[in-house]
């Protein structure tokens, strides 16, 4: 326990499931960037998957579209301390995206439009874990919150999520990305607290 | 994209609160003995950690307002009262001199000015969003650099303004800093113009041109960010030159 601040009661909280530590709940969706935020048109919009041997699959948009979609409601945590409950999205699941790709990488880096890079393992990408969204709450996802699409991975802190992400690059080694080389955790998981390195 | 490692592991602090005094009627500066601080980039943020003494605790991220090497060797916080806020009430309204708060930091080493860099500077800030660009202002003043600073600041009205007296003697004493404000609700008497959001004219006639190049430092709710970074976008700066800081959901 941390030292007691005097007078401090804090607001008589209900206990709230699904609430990670040192979270709270916010209803808002409130914006974190580290620039301007992009305007992607569609007919410029790719998302590349680039191997360790340099193998490229790729989608535009019109492809993108068609791949079989899911539907789905997940908690999200922001290393900012806000968290929102029952989200609900529209996107491809990773497991698509990587099912025809050959690799044994360990190890990925999602890119964005902007030059936004962040890491992920590989197997936090795969089992239904993690998806590219395009919808939220039913609608087209607005470029402040990364549309026109961007990763999801709700179980990691949610600068993990990329927004305006165009590709992922597969890697044998972890190598850190953009909020990871100023002091965040590599991997990020809300529920062990990894905020900042050696969290 | 230029890169700062921050290494170790960061650990929570015993702060004491040393002084504190009111910024303007809803917002208080916070000046806090930390020991073995170990210092901090005008920009960076802390967590803040308070704890109940039945064990609950509520944790907050603030941008530090002060720059270091500061005189005192202290770390100095404003904090502006959300009415339906968990943490920021206490800290206005209940934390007294000599109480204990939990800090850890600094984080963050993107949305960070460096004295070493030479291009003009255009900060905007919105709100409380102007803490971080102070703690800017006041590194530059430290370090006794020229890099040619304008501050726009957005606020409601002229009795929300943060800071107010000393940007005024800054203005006057520090060479190459001017400061514009924008009110969005209420204008001082003499005021030119009525209220108004941050527009294309005001950054216009009050920021860089695209051509100088300069490093854009853009904070506050999340609305204006969006605004005046779209806006800079437009009259052509560079997107990479522009850092920005949101808030916004937090309380």
């Amino acid at each position: 326990m941390g030292i007691i601040s005097r007078g401090f009661g804090g607001r008589r909280r209900e206990s709230v499931p699904g609430l990670p530590p040192g979270q709270y709940l916010t209803h808002d969706f409130p914006v974190l960037s580290a620039g301007p935020t992009p305007r992607v048109p569609l007919d410029r919009w790719r998302f590349t998957i680039t191997t360790e041997t340099g193998e490229k699959t790729s989608w535009n948009w019109s492809e993108f579209q068609a791949l079989p979609a899911e539907d789905f409601t997940v908690d999200i945590h922001c290393v900012t301390k806000w968290s929102k409950l029952g989200t609900t999205w529209r996107g491809v699941s990773l497991d698509t995206l990587l099912g025809d790709v050959e690799s044994s990488a360990d190890y990925t880096m999602a890119h964005s439009f902007g030059g936004y890079t962040t890491n992920v393992p590989m197997e936090d990408l795969l089992d239904g874990k993690a998806w590219v969204v395009y919808k939220f709450e039913g609608e087209d996802l607005h470029p402040e919150h990364g549309g026109p699409a961007r990763l999801l991975i709700p179980h990691l802190y949610f600068w993990k999520s990329a927004k305006w992400v165009t590709g992922l690059t597969l890697m044998p080694e972890d190598e850190p990305g953009f909020w990871e080389a100023a002091g965040y955790h590599m991997y990020g998981d809300p529920w062990r607290e990894q905020r900042y390195q050696g969290d | 994209m230029a890169r700062t490692a921050i290494s170790g592991r960061l650990i929570w602090r015993a702060a004491t609160l040393a002084e504190a005094h009111w910024e303007t009627p809803t917002a208080r500066t916070l000046v806090l003995d930390v020991p073995d601080w170990p210092g901090h980039l005008p920009g960076q943020h802390v967590d803040v950690r308070l704890t109940a003494d039945d064990g609950y605790s509520a944790q907050r991220s603030y941008s530090i307002a002060s720059s270091w090497p500061h005189p005192q060797n202290r770390v100095e916080l404003t904090i502006q009262r959300l009415d339906d806020g968990e943490v920021s009430p206490y800290l206005t309204d209940t934390v007294e001199v000599g109480d204990q708060i939990e800090l850890r930091g600094p984080v963050g080493g993107w949305f960070v000015w460096r004295e070493t860099q030479t291009a003009p500077v255009l900060l905007l800030g919105g709100g409380s969003g102007v803490v971080p660009l102070m703690a800017m202002i006041r590194a530059r003043a430290t370090a006794g650099t020229k890099q040619p600073f304008r501050l726009i600041y957005s606020v409601r009205t002229p009795t929300d303004i943060l800071y107010a007296e000393e940007l005024r003697r800054r203005v006057r004493d520090d060479a190459g800093l001017d400061v514009h404000y924008v009110y969005t609700r209420k204008t001082p008497d003499d005021w030119s113009s009525p209220p108004k959001r941050i527009d294309v004219a005001a950054l216009n006639t009050y920021g860089w041109p695209p051509d100088f190049a300069p490093d854009c430092f853009v904070c506050g709710p999340t609305t204006f960010v969006e605004a005046a970074a779209d806006i800079l976008v437009a009259l052509g700066h560079d997107p990479r030159r522009i850092r920005t800081e949101r808030f916004g959901g937090t309380s």
